[in-house]
């Protein structure tokens, strides 16, 4: 039986992947937030999954406004780098795992959940960035990824609530999973950030911090957070924090907050990373 | 009509919503297609006469020529599209950002440094009601 064993939320900052590829991880605006990646990058290291599922958003890269899946599942055995406007990244192509995503949209579809197929797709920097601060630069990706994307580019992304209850079904579907596998599922974008207008590059401290208390101890509360509210005080971008619930759903009500690591700025954006393990995987 | 929505006290924030999702399709697509090395190649080289290709009306012509960050968003762009006509230029998210807001790169770059603009005095545009007082 295959076992979902932790959660990893991290933010996926486009500027943080620009800097890895030019090589400025240790200047001095860049090195307060890489220093705070090592010890993910030990942990992960260390737990050695055997798949990765990845939720993030696509910005306007694999998919146009000509079709908007809210919920989307790649199932191809390898996903090319999408380029975004600017060339692609220059990380290795992304290794899927087609068994376990096709026993996921199957079940999760059938679990009421109307998911989107995709059998080719490039990725960009939503899941590439997460790969990178979690395993740092390489020539291969350590373990394959299931690419799950959530609409939050064209208003109004899914709720809070209904990520939640995706990530539990995804957790149904990983557990009838025959193959024994170990897997972690991340939740990506955010945290507080505004990338437009004139009020660009609100940051709010004070909500990011209860958001990531809350992850831990009280995700439910979090998952009744409006649309408006994430707008209004973590910036109009802020709302892709709905993706980092799809993680938490999909763990086990007892988690335990292994490492934390908050940095602002990260070019316009407040950087979050955390990682949960279920208490039952002990 | 549908009712205003209560996103709208927010100030100086542009949701991508349906209204402007109806207004905005083509100026979008013709941002995304600057995803390809050669479409961004004939933009650069005669930008009038690559946005011919697409069907912006002529105020979305003249954001995009003008490079009006913020009238662009009015007329129905979205920032993660718009966003590709900036990497064109060779410019960033930070450098846009900063000029939307109004001030020069140096002053935006120091307020983010500065732990970014507080949500104090920016959660509602002046004059809107919270929305529990709303009908």
């Amino acid at each position: 039986m295959a076992k979902i064993v932790a959660g990893i939320a991290t933010s996926h900052v486009p500027a943080i992947g620009v800097a890895m590829d030019r090589g400025m991880t240790g200047t001095p605006y860049w090195e307060p937030l890489f220093k705070g990646y090592g010890p993910a990058r030990e942990w992960l290291a260390k737990l050695a999954p055997d798949v990765a599922i990845i939720v993030y958003n696509d910005h306007a890269s694999a998919f146009s406004l000509e079709i908007i899946p809210t919920f989307l599942i790649g199932v191809a055995d390898k996903f090319p780098i999408a380029d975004e406007g600017f060339g692609p990244r220059p990380v290795p192509v992304v290794r899927g795992h087609p068994a376990l995503a096709w026993h996921l949209a199957e079940s999760l579809i059938l679990d009421e959940f109307d998911m989107t197929i995709a059998n080719e797709m490039p990725v960009d920097h939503g899941l590439t960035v997460p790969l990178s601060v979690t395993c740092g630069q390489t020539t291969a990706w350590p373990f394959p990824v299931i690419p799950l994307c959530v609409n939050v580019v064209q208003y109004p992304p899914p709720t809070g609530a209904r990520c939640f209850k995706l990530g539990m079904a995804i957790r149904r579907a990983v557990e009838n999973f025959e193959q024994n596998l170990r897997v972690v599922i991340y939740g990506t974008g955010g945290m507080s950030h505004q990338l437009q207008g004139e009020r660009a590059g609100l940051i709010n401290r004070q909500f990011d911090t209860a958001f990531l208390d809350g992850l831990t101890k009280d995700p439910l509360a979090l998952t009744r957070i409006t649309h408006t509210e994430y707008m209004r005080e973590a910036g109009a971008e802020g709302i892709e924090m709905v993706m980092w619930h799809v993680m938490r759903g999909a763990l086990d009500e007892n988690v335990a907050e292994i490492y934390r690591h908050y940095h602002v700025p990260a070019s316009n954006t407040a950087a979050g990373l955390m990682i949960l393990e279920n208490r039952s995987v002990a | 009509m549908s009712k205003p929505r209560d996103y709208e006290s927010i100030p100086g924030t542009y949701v991508y919503d349906a209204e402007r999702g109806r207004i905005g399709y083509a100026l979008n697509m013709f941002c995304m297609s600057l995803n390809r090395a050669e479409n961004r190649k004939s933009f650069k080289d005669n930008e009038a006469a690559y946005l011919d290709r697409f069907g912006l009306n002529s105020e979305q012509r003249r954001t995009v020529l003008e490079r009006d960050w913020l009238g662009m968003l009015r007329v129905g762009g979205n920032i993660y599209y718009t966003i590709k006509i900036a990497f064109c230029d060779g410019l960033n998210f930070q450098d846009v950002a900063g000029m939307m807001s109004g001030v020069s790169k140096e002053s935006y770059a120091q307020m983010m440094l500065a732990g970014g603009r507080s949500p104090e005095g920016n959660r509602y545009k002046d004059g809107a009601p919270a929305e529990s007082d709303r009908g």
